[in-house]
């Protein structure tokens, strides 16, 4: 049996400031080499800072990490220096949401994919360019040669995406993290992009951790899906599981949402009530304020973590018989 | 981007015609007329008159107008009335004298300006960051020409290391690059610097702190870059506005220098310009702001097409 690309074991996140937010709280994880999981929720969840953890893209100074965290071997959250610098990029990378901001303005986007290339393999300037150009090709940007030589804001939204993606697998990362790729693209490019990433992936066998508000988005990319709430995963489980068999009262409420009519790609806002804020650490089900099957125990501890088995998980008290709503 | 340059220069004619109208009109709008001052008081109707038709005075102001422009292209300014040379003459050794001047001071800001404002950025709300601006705040509120006498006092008086004032021994205008003749601008210049060292310093922290901010600094590091990588692209997003920050500041210094000109005596054109005032000599003045008021005009033109040259995003449509 191989060892899992990443194990991630109770994960909390929490920042420090003005005001205290705790935005992960106990998040469990393994991923083998190749597979794709997908997070679904809604804005706050803590999909993006879930994913920073694993690049610890987090500003180092107020941000207060527990748990563990390893990614092909290594102890993620005790690198540092030329280490870390090996890790980002190298062994994991990442797509943003929005390329326009993650791209550096005023270099090339040939000098930017050169770039990494450079650092990681120590190769020359040239044989980085050439990278580049392959790179660009690989992910069928149009006129690729044209593109080597053009800043961020000459290309369409689309064209960007795909040199960030170019960037991203430049070093042939053995985990690509892909926060929210396609929501500030078109519909039509949005397909365009998922399908790319899928089939790039396949090519390149990597691991992706793919994170989304939009079911539809998720079923179609990843064998795995982890629903998060409030910092938390609420459930996880197989594309199928998730989708034929949820157990967790907020997936249900998500699907529901989603069976209704719901326009592929809206915000996951169908379900009335907001999340909390994160001020305090839970200690109660976070979901139980907009919760219909709700008890008294579930507002004064924390509802157990039942696993079925490995991959299958859910929190809630109703987990083994589903509560009749 | 021929046609952005082009564009740029036909922006830049009006200015500078507006610019000469004001240059000319001073001598009008001040009391009397030029001649007042130079005629002896008691001086005839007859001999103001005449005077008057010789110097053109006694023609209609748009055909005054005229042919100052058609002179001053020509590169006659007219004749100091307290000196009696050529304004031009006196305003070329003294436009060399400032520019030095300037442009060495704009260089030690720029130096220091981006130095500390680096750092202040960088470290942002951290002791360093406080000290740094500390410092800058410094630099901008000091008044100069007190800075200078301070420098002087230490410097020349004290320690005896530096010469208080003048370019070269013994009052000398001929300027050589020497340590004899070099030895002068030190004072001048690095009190002068400080202007620019304030103002660099804080656009260049303002402007670093903006960028780290940005999102495609995450970016960066994600992809592996360490911290030297980072900082040059941060470098390369801020230089920019820093420098048509540092060309305006030159700018600036090239015509805003009469009190440290007038506190080292250095021969200058603010020094000159402080002269053309007490001594009332009006085409010295007019000569010596009009020149001045074109160069920050040009200056400005350059300012413009070199951001526009390195900066890809500015549009050059
Ligand atoms: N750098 C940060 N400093 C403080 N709070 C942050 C930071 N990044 C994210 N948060 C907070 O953490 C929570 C989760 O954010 P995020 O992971 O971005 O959510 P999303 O699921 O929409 O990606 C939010 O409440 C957000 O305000
Ligand atoms: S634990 Fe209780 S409140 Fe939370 S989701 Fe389950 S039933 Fe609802
Ligand atoms: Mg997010």
């Amino acid at each position: 049996m191989t060892d899992p690309l990443v194990e991630m074991k109770d994960v909390t996140v929490r920042f420090h400031g003005t005001r205290t937010v705790h935005a992960v709280n106990g998040v469990n994880l393994t991923l083998m080499p190749g597979e794709t999981l997908s997070i679904l929720g809604e804005s706050g969840s803590g999909k993006s800072v879930t994913l920073k953890t694993l690049l610890r893209l987090l500003p180092e100074n107020r941000t207060e990490i527990g748990g563990e965290v390893r990614v092909a071997g290594a102890d993620v959250l005790s690198l540092d220096g030329r280490a870390l610098a090996n890790h980002r990029g190298g062994v994991v990378s990442m797509i943003f949401q929005d390329p326009m901001l993650a791209l550096d303005p005023v270099y090339t986007i040939g000098d930017q994919i050169a770039e990494a290339v450079m650092r990681h393999e120590g190769i020359s300037r040239q044989a980085g360019l050439a990278r580049a150009l392959d790179m660009l090709t690989r992910v069928r940007i149009p006129s690729p040669e044209r593109r080597m030589k053009a800043y961020p804001h000459e290309m369409s939204g689309g064209m960007r995406q795909r040199a960030m993606i170019a960037l991203a697998l430049s070093c042939r990362p053995k985990l690509l993290l892909a926060d929210e790729p396609t929501t500030a693209l078109d519909a039509t490019v949005q397909i365009q992009i998922l399908l790319l990433l899928r089939e790039l992936q396949r090519e390149f066998g990597m691991a992706m951790i793919f994170v989304t508000h939009d079911i539809g988005v998720a079923v179609e990319v990843s064998d795995r899906i982890a629903v998060m709430y409030a910092g938390e995963f609420v459930e996880t489980g197989t594309v199928r599981q998730i989708i034929r068999e949820p157990r967790h009262p907020y997936t249900k409420g998500l699907l529901a949402a989603n069976l209704h009519g719901a326009v592929k790609g809206e915000r996951l806002d169908a379900i009335p009530g907001a999340p909390p804020a994160l001020e305090t650490k839970p200690t109660a089900c976070s979901f139980a304020p907009r919760c219909l099957v709700r008890q008294d125990r579930c507002e004064t501890a924390r509802p157990p973590v039942v696993n079925f088995d490995p991959g299958r998980m859910v929190r809630c008290i109703h987990a083994v018989e589903p509560a009749m709503a | 981007m021929l046609s952005y340059i082009l564009k740029r220069l036909a922006l830049t004619i009006p200015v500078a015609f507006g610019v000469s109208i004001v240059c000319f009109m001073l001598v009008h709008i001040a009391p009397g007329d030029p001649l007042t001052s130079v005629l002896p008081p008691d001086a005839s109707a007859q001999l103001q008159a005449e005077m008057r038709a010789l110097y053109g005075f006694d023609r209609p102001l748009p055909v005054q107008y005229g042919l100052w422009v058609l002179k001053t292209l020509q590169g006659d300014l007219g004749v100091s009335i307290a000196t009696g040379r050529p304004v031009a003459s006196e305003l070329g050794k003294a436009l060399g004298n400032t520019l030095m001047l300037a442009v060495l001071a704009t260089l030690i800001g720029f130096l220091f300006g981006c130095l500390f404002g680096f750092v202040a950025g960088y470290f942002r709300d951290s002791w360093i960051d406080r000290l740094a601006s500390f410092v800058s705040i410094i630099g901008v509120s000091v008044p100069h020409y007190w800075l200078g006498m301070v420098l002087v006092i230490i410097f020349s008086v004290q320690l005896n290391w530096l010469p208080a004032t003048g370019a070269g021994p013994g009052g000398s205008a001929d300027w050589a690059w020497d340590w004899v003749h070099v030895r002068h601008l030190i004072l001048p210049a690095v009190t002068m610097s400080v202007i620019p060292m304030g103002i660099i310093a804080r656009t260049v922290r303002a402007l670093v702190a903006e960028i780290l901010s940005q999102e495609f600094v995450s970016g960066l590091r994600a992809k592996g870059l360490l911290d030297f990588g980072v900082f040059r692209h941060v470098v390369k997003n801020a230089a920019p506005t820093a420098l048509a920050v540092m060309g305006l500041q030159l700018g600036y210094l090239l015509g805003g220098s009469i009190l440290i000109e007038t506190v080292f005596s250095w021969p200058g054109t603010g020094f000159l310009l402080g002269q053309a005032i007490f001594q009332r000599d009006l085409p010295l003045l007019q000569g010596t702001i009009l020149v001045l008021a074109m160069f920050f005009v040009a200056l400005n033109l350059i300012v413009d097409i070199v951001q526009s040259m390195l900066d890809p995003r500015v549009q050059r449509a």
